[in-house]
């Protein structure tokens, strides 16, 4: 982690490809006013909403292991406390809206991630990852075992209640999407806060040396809680976003280890410490092997049945992933902003404007 | 400086266009008078030895209908398959993408997780959901749930079905006063689906009952054996899963416990739950909905025509007939036959989702159109109607000799009047919770 942020600190490109405020009003401008109007029921649900939920719980992580340097294997634990306690909230407090439960299921998952964070303070690296895999059993565990948080459902999967905001019922496939943007929206725009501010830097400072952090007066296990409680409580929130705009049914399985090591990729893959990193490595995640699928399919479907296809698209993704990693181990964000100076600095050469 | 963004949205528009250009490759829009089979199978993960079987069975049997009849009534059967992995969010995008394509007869994911999360979207898209011998219990009841048929058998019926079966064997239900039964469940949320109903039978009939947790994946009951050695039931039913069931005969050897006492479930009933157990399975005995074996005339054809022909789905020959299988063919004839009753009543054309849900909701197959299916012995008879879209199916008990099942039971009828009142409580507070109108089974009969 220490050489990374140092590789990275040394190696800062001079032109960052950072989110101006009109970079992200011209994104959010295609995202609620653009894709609404063109995309069909398959981009969304199969696509958007999936990689939605997924990159908020990648920006959830981000910020213990990219920012904190804490690292976890228990998000989808937390992903799936967030569900639980929102099909809960919803069931037994039907009065409460819905944007309540939503806080209020993060408040339940930070509380739970800040319990399983406790180790972190006396572990580090390999033995904390080893002590958040108890957070990710023990969920699991809780939630087949104990009838109560499925509503005694007599096969343990439930549905969700219909998605209904303010009096406005969400439960087209656009609707859904439009919920989860805001939603993503928010916490990413609180979150930039996050890390621009003072706590932003004493995470980082944690990570790059504990004992440093220590000396120059940053309390340090108050910071490490803190990167916990708040982490949990994004990635609570995406598992809420998981369970109701996506898929509209929990049960423990969907949320098993698999799914941690998923979100775990999407942060090492889309770049660690960054919040682009989140959304560019949930993009890789969620679109890539659906494209793989597709043209393997298009192209060899007739030769061969569904599954030798699957298990070569494993192969090719593994493959592609390892040599991507090695070309840049600081993830798809370093890439892009590497691809940016090399076009900036030709147009630059060139005498052309560069800027419009 | 706008051209960080012009760069994200290029990269967003690259992404789209590829997937465009993917969708544009695929095959193209159904002609008329076809039907068309989405299949969200899996031959890839810890179920793949599920999925082969029944997708290739069901494959089998409509490759079949096309060859011998040209599809039924002249109208072609076809089909595509989606790799699930058995995961629900590969299900639901099979299902987004499969769905845009014309014709679409049924759904038949033959997965809980999946089905759960496409019922409000077939409710929506007016397409029928098959879960022939699993699914959502409440959704026998087709007054709620309209779109949604678990065919042949839910998990109520099963334990009721084990339970006649006991009964039947001892000498009448009667004699089951005072026995001893031990369930034993993989730790899952279908493990313990029917722990409850278990209970029920018990007061029922007078046994005692003790159920017995075995952790997923359950590839280690030492414990829970030598407690069932202490407890000495009549019998133990073994609900169980993948790895766990050759566990559990091979365990029950060890500790002494006779095979032919252990009655499996639907899940713990195919050769590869026992020829991993070699000796330990024999004479062990489980409930089926349709017989293994490949002597049933149906069976013949396939093997003949299809596999003759060097069409058939299977790699391994050695498949054909086995309980999977036989499922996948059941469950063709099952779907043929709904598109054919619909077809009498719409038209010999491609139907819509909508019409097929009718087919479905009057597919009544008694003993004698089996047997003109090629199908006595296969399985016995269903009688679908609005409000029961399970259909009354009959189950009947292989034991395993060794080498291959043998049917040991008549078709036993499951006590569908004990169990309809625990459904229709648990389906009507669905209904209530969603706000669905709950249809009059009467009134729309009548206006059929």
């Amino acid at each position: 982690m220490t050489d990374l942020a140092l590789a990275k600190a040394t190696a800062s490109p001079a032109r960052r490809f950072s989110p101006a405020l009109p970079g992200i009003g011209l994104l959010l401008v295609v995202a609620y006013g653009i894709l609404p109007l063109v995309a069909n029921e398959y981009l969304f649900d199969a696509i958007l909403t999936p990689f939605l939920a997924l990159a908020l719980a990648g920006l959830g992580l981000n910020i213990l292991t990219g920012y904190a340097g804490q690292v976890s294997l228990g998000s989808s634990a937390f992903m799936a406390v967030g569900a639980y306690a929102a099909y809960n909230l919803a069931l037994r407090l039907p009065g409460v809206p819905f944007m309540i439960d939503i806080l209020l299921a993060g408040v339940v998952a930070a509380a739970v991630g800040l319990l399983f964070g406790l180790p972190s303070l006396r572990l580090r690296g390999f033995y904390l990852a080893v002590s958040t895999l108890a957070a990710q059993f023990f969920v699991q565990w809780v939630f087949n075992k104990v009838g109560w948080f499925s509503n005694n459902s007599p096969s343990g999967i439930v549905s969700v209640p219909t998605l209904s905001v303010v009096g406005i019922t969400l439960d087209s496939s656009a609707g859904r999407y439009l919920f989860a943007l805001t939603v993503v929206t928010a916490v990413t725009l609180a979150v930039w806060r996050l890390v621009e501010s003072p706590t932003g830097r004493a995470l980082v400072a944690l990570r790059d040396h504990e004992t440093a952090a220590r000396v120059i007066g940053i309390p340090v296990l108050r910071v490490k809680l803190l990167a916990f409680a708040v982490s949990s409580f994004i990635i609570g929130v995406a598992g809420v976003l998981w369970a109701f705009a996506y898929l509209r049914t929990v049960e423990p399985a969907g949320f098993n280890l698999d799914r941690s090591f998923q979100i775990l990729f999407i942060v090492i893959i889309g770049g660690l410490a960054s919040l682009r990193g989140a959304f560019l490595g949930a993009a890789l995640i969620v679109v890539f092997p659906l494209l793989l699928a597709r043209l393997g399919e298009a192209l060899l479907g007739g030769l061969f049945d569904s599954g030798v296809l699957e298990m070569s698209q494993r192969i090719v993704l593994g493959l592609l992933i390892v040599t991507f990693l090695i070309t840049e181990p600081a993830g798809l964000t370093a890439l892009l902003d590497r691809a940016w100076n090399r076009i900036a600095g030709r147009f630059r050469r060139t005498g052309l404007p560069i800027t419009g | 400086m706008p051209r960080p963004n012009s760069r994200t949205l290029s990269v967003k528009a690259a992404l789209l266009g590829a997937l465009l250009g993917t969708a544009a490759l695929l095959p193209g829009a159904a002609q008329a008078d076809e039907q068309y089979f989405p299949l969200q199978s899996y031959r890839v993960g810890p179920y793949a030895a599920g999925g082969t079987g029944f997708f290739g069975g069901f494959i089998d049997y409509l490759t079949l209908v096309n060859n011998r009849d040209g599809g039924v009534n002249g109208v072609k059967l076809t089909w595509d398959e989606c790799e699930t992995q058995y995961e629900v969010e590969r299900g639901v995008e099979c299902y987004k993408r499969q769905k845009n394509r014309p014709g679409v007869a049924a759904w038949n994911p033959l997965s809980v997780g999946i089905a759960y999360a496409m019922i409000d979207d077939v409710g929506r898209d007016r397409v029928p959901l098959i879960t022939v011998n699993h699914g959502r219990t409440d959704s026998t009841d087709g007054r709620v749930f309209k779109y949604v048929f678990p065919l042949l058998l839910n998990p109520y019926s099963e334990s009721s079905g084990i339970v006649n079966y006991i009964g039947a064997r001892e000498g009448g239900l009667e004699t089951l006063k005072g026995k001893k039964i031990v369930v034993l469940y993989h730790g899952s949320p279908y493990g313990k689906e029917t722990i409850p109903i278990y209970q029920l039978l018990a007061e029922k009939y007078g046994f005692s009952v003790e159920q017995v947790e075995v952790p997923h994946p359950g590839n280690e009951q030492q414990s829970q054996w030598l407690s069932i050695r202490r407890t000495k039931p009549d019998y133990v039913v073994l609900r169980g899963w993948g790895v766990m069931n050759p566990v559990a005969l091979k365990t029950a050897q060890k500790v002494g416990f006779p095979a032919d006492r252990i009655i499996g479930n639907v899940w713990s009933n195919s050769e590869e739950d026992v020829i991993p157990a070699g000796d330990a399975a024999k004479g062990y005995t489980a409930i089926t909905t349709q017989a293994s074996g490949a002597e049933y005339p149906v069976l013949q054809e396939i093997t003949k025509t299809v596999y003759g022909a060097g069409k058939g789905n299977l790699d391994d020959k050695k498949r054909i007939g086995s309980v999977y299988h036989n499922l996948g063919i059941v469950n063709g004839i099952l779907n043929v036959e709904a598109v054919r009753i619909a077809q009498e009543k719409f038209g010999k054309r491609t139907l819509t989702g909508d019409e097929v849900r009718w087919g479905f909701e009057h597919l009544r197959l008694d003993p004698k159109r089996v047997e003109a299916l090629g199908a006595k012995g296969l399985f016995h008879s269903i009688n679908v109607s609005v409000a029961n879209h399970e259909g009354e199916g009959r189950v009947t008990f292989q034991q395993w000799d060794g080498a291959k099942w043998k049917v040991v039971s008549d078709w036993i009828a499951p006590d569908w009047a004990l169990l309809r009142p625990i459904i229709e409580r648990s389906s009507l507070a669905y209904a209530a919770e969603h706000g669905i109108q709950v249809r009059d089974p009467a009134a729309e009969e009548a206006s059929n």
